[in-house]
């Protein structure tokens, strides 16, 4: 056995607290999980001090979008992995509709050299692949050799695919690569990319409404094919109560799908956007309280499998506008960990669902290494202050979007530390 | 007199008190409207910008008249041959006309919200022409004082609101005012031109108009835009009017001396029967006569608020 170069000292593991842990490090890998103080650091190995923070597993955020190459005004790969590492992710993917989109090697190359570059230690930056050429929705992209350059998912996100054949054949050629095909449900039809959800505020607001069937239909359908064609898909940022009952029926009936929804679906409803504030206009839309509790439930259960944050960062002259004008998305990075923890102590979350939904599944779901805290995993973790309290500003948040609905809120918890491979990369 | 609002942008914002306080103030610049000359100088040396990045005639006009009635001078900027056509936010055209220091604002724009957004950033007051399908508060507070001339007060009235409620300001601004100063409401229309979350509204919705008319004091036709037809919200214009056009028989059951309004411009035949439209139950014309009297009281009101105090 190697002797370990770094030992975290008295930290508190999250699903265990009341139990303070030494983390033993060597060659980017654990060691081993000790109770506190049952042995020493070894001569010359570095001591991190931990007492009274708590200790989690790397988190992995299978969807993100860092705006490089093309519209690195709204954030960059350098920034944008910068603010994930604050926020405590160890992974990030990053979707395909930059400009130009990554729908070729050339552009995946151009990533992955860009987040080598800036942050050669990490977090690591996993670009998600085009589904079809230029996202248009009308032929397949070069999957293979997305897949050859690196890219470890497919999807349209953004601009999700109509026509189910197309998708359906977009699913078995990614199923023989082994590569995984995450899709953005809406039908855009029946909800066009309002922003804003059809109920009672947007009623009162005069605003165009998406109506929660225009994802739940598109959920449905990516169902039935997964389980007709026996080939897994993933379901992107969920946020609505129907959705979660189809995919609770087809994953009971055995159907290969997976499922995500993000903090801001759990911490926010589409009261948010009162006062036409576009920080709140996101794709899909802020929904009901009821629609909370639904998503609540389904983490619980595992009818959802995980959290990502679908940071989508934007420009503050972008979002300086009109409501109908102003672009979707939330910059997510920095504010999903002290959302999703603040919901696990006030007891809307078990802890036990936040770990799995950050740290476990995204990982299981796409395919990488784990950590577990056993010989061997990984050294990705984060050291994270449960007590500290911190105010979302837009000087507060290093993402180039400063762009959330939070603005001017309290949270509570600060990642002081994130581990990737035992650097600690903040 | 003091008055505690920098800006209308929707009739949410008034208490009672200050919509019958404009209605009151309407009634008395009505009066000017019927001299033979039309003129009194109480915002002399007052500019207003007329900014109106949605076509529209008559409200412009109609803005326009009231603001010369009052000495004010007054600036059209449209959205044809503007920068907006080019292109420039809204943001910039905001602080563009701040640079011109008027005392008044009032916008017409296509996007819900965009009064709102703009009084923020403005020192001057800013009156809502129009914004989206959010508000129309100066129709809303026309209509209101043409039935108040008519019945004297709201108080205990039916008003039945008929039509494109999902897409019409006129219909969110209507239903406030007119439950505000005591009237009942109700709707009628296609489910296809109504809110999915209509209930939010808080008024009778009903999908028959024979039904929706039985005893009710006015009817307040709303424009229908055509396009509605091709955007699949309707079959075609006849069986609109069919089922909710508005005429004389359906008008028999509605109360005695039941009255109709219609924004305007009227798609003869087509919301209303034509007939009906120039009938003296029709204050279709009354309407216009009291959008210049109140958008009168709303200039004085909100310019002369601003005015040091001796
Ligand atoms: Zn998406």
């Amino acid at each position: 056995m190697s002797q370990a170069e770094l030992v975290v000292r008295s930290a508190l593991p999250a699903l265990d607290p009341e139990n303070p842990v030494d983390l033993f490090v060597a060659k980017g890998r654990v060691l081993g999980l000790h109770p506190a103080g049952a042995y020493p650091a070894p001569e010359g190995a570095k001591v991190h001090d931990a007492q009274g923070l708590v200790l989690l597993p790397g988190l992995t955020d299978v969807h993100a979008h860092l705006r490089e190459p093309g519209q690195e005004w709204k954030e960059t790969i350098a920034t944008g992995l910068a603010a994930a590492a604050k926020g405590g992710f160890v992974n990030v993917f990053c979707m395909a509709n930059t400009d130009p989109v990554n729908d070729k090697a050339s552009v995946t190359q151009f990533m992955l050299d860009k987040a080598l570059a800036t942050h050669p230690r990490g977090p690591r930056l996993f670009p998600v692949g085009a589904l079809t050429v230029g996202l248009d929705g009308k032929e397949l992209a070069p999957l293979e050799e997305l897949k050859a350059a690196g890219c470890r998912a497919f999807s349209n996100d953004g601009r999700p695919v109509a026509d189910s054949e197309l998708f359906r054949r977009a699913m078995e050629y990614a199923s023989d690569l082994g590569v995984p095909v995450i899709d953005h449900c809406e039908d855009p039809f029946l909800a066009p990319h309002a922003g804003i959800n059809e109920g009672a505020v947007s009623a009162r607001l005069g605003l165009r409404g998406a109506p929660t069937a225009g994802e739940a239909i598109q959920v449905a359908r990516d169902c039935l094919l997964a389980q007709y064609l026996g080939v897994p898909v993933h379901l992107a940022h969920i946020s609505c109560r129907q959705s979660v009952e189809i995919i609770r029926r087809a994953k009971a009936q055995g159907a290969p799908v997976t499922a995500e929804t993000c903090p801001h679906y759990l911490a926010l409803t589409e009261e948010a956007c009162e006062g036409y504030d576009t920080a709140a206009k996101v794709n899909p839309p802020l929904r009901t309280k009821d629609d909370q509790l639904a998503l609540l439930a389904a983490l619980e259960d595992g009818t959802i499998d995980a959290l990502a944050t679908d940071h989508a960062p934007h420009a503050a002259h972008e979002k300086e506008t009109p409501f109908d004008e102003a672009p979707n998305g939330i910059s997510g990075f920095e504010t999903a960990l002290s959302v999703t923890w603040e919901l696990a102590q006030r007891g809307d979350l078990s802890t036990r669902a936040l770990v799995s939904a950050w740290c476990v599944r995204p990982a299981e779901i796409f395919g990488l290494p784990l950590n577990r805290f056993q010989e061997g995993d990984p050294a990705d973790f984060l050291l994270f202050d449960p007590k500290a309290r911190w105010k979302v500003t837009p000087q507060a948040l290093v993402s180039k979007g400063k762009n959330t609905p939070l603005t001017g809120r309290e949270l509570t918890g600060v990642v002081r530390a994130c581990f990737v491979a035992g650097k600690n990369v903040l | 007199m003091s008055w505690p609002h920098k800006d209308l942008l929707d009739v949410t914002q008034l208490a009672k008190a200050d919509a019958l306080a404009i209605l009151n103030a309407a009634a008395s610049f009505q009066e000017i409207n019927s001299r033979p000359v039309k003129k009194v100088p109480i915002l002399k040396g007052k500019s207003v910008v007329l900014f109106f990045a949605e076509a529209s005639t008559r409200t412009k006009t109609s803005f326009d008249v009231a603001g010369k009635r009052l000495s004010a001078d007054t600036f059209a900027l449209q959205k044809a041959g503007s920068s907006l056509s080019k292109g420039e936010s809204l943001k910039d055209t905001v602080l563009t006309l701040q640079a011109m220091a008027p005392d008044a604002i009032v916008m017409r724009h296509n996007a819900s919200g965009a009064a709102a957004f703009i009084a923020q950033r403005l020192d001057c007051a800013v009156i809502n022409a129009g914004d989206g399908w959010h508000a129309h508060p100066t129709q809303a507070l026309l209509d209101a004082f043409t039935l108040t001339r008519r019945w004297g007060s709201l108080e205990g009235r039916t008003v039945l609101i008929l039509g494109d409620i999902a897409h019409s300001r006129v219909a969110r601004s209507n239903i406030h005012l007119l439950r505000l100063l005591g009237a009942n409401v109700r709707l009628c229309g296609p489910r296809t031109l109504l809110p999915h979350a209509v209930g939010a509204l808080g008024v009778p919705v009903f999908s028959n108009l024979d039904e929706a008319v039985r005893g009710v004091d006015a009817v307040m036709c709303l424009r229908l835009q055509l396009e509605r037809q091709q955007a699949g919200l309707l079959p075609d214009l006849r069986e609109y009017s069919r089922r909710f056009g508005m005429n004389q028989a359906r008008l028999a059951k509605a109360a005695r001396n039941a009255v109709v309004l219609h924004p305007g411009p009227i798609n003869r035949g087509l919301e209303i029967a034509s007939d009906l439209a120039d009938a003296p139950e029709s204050l279709i014309l009354d309407q216009v006569a009291s959008g210049v009297a109140v958008r009168m009281a709303l200039l004085h009101l909100y310019i002369t608020r601003k005015e040091p105090k001796e």
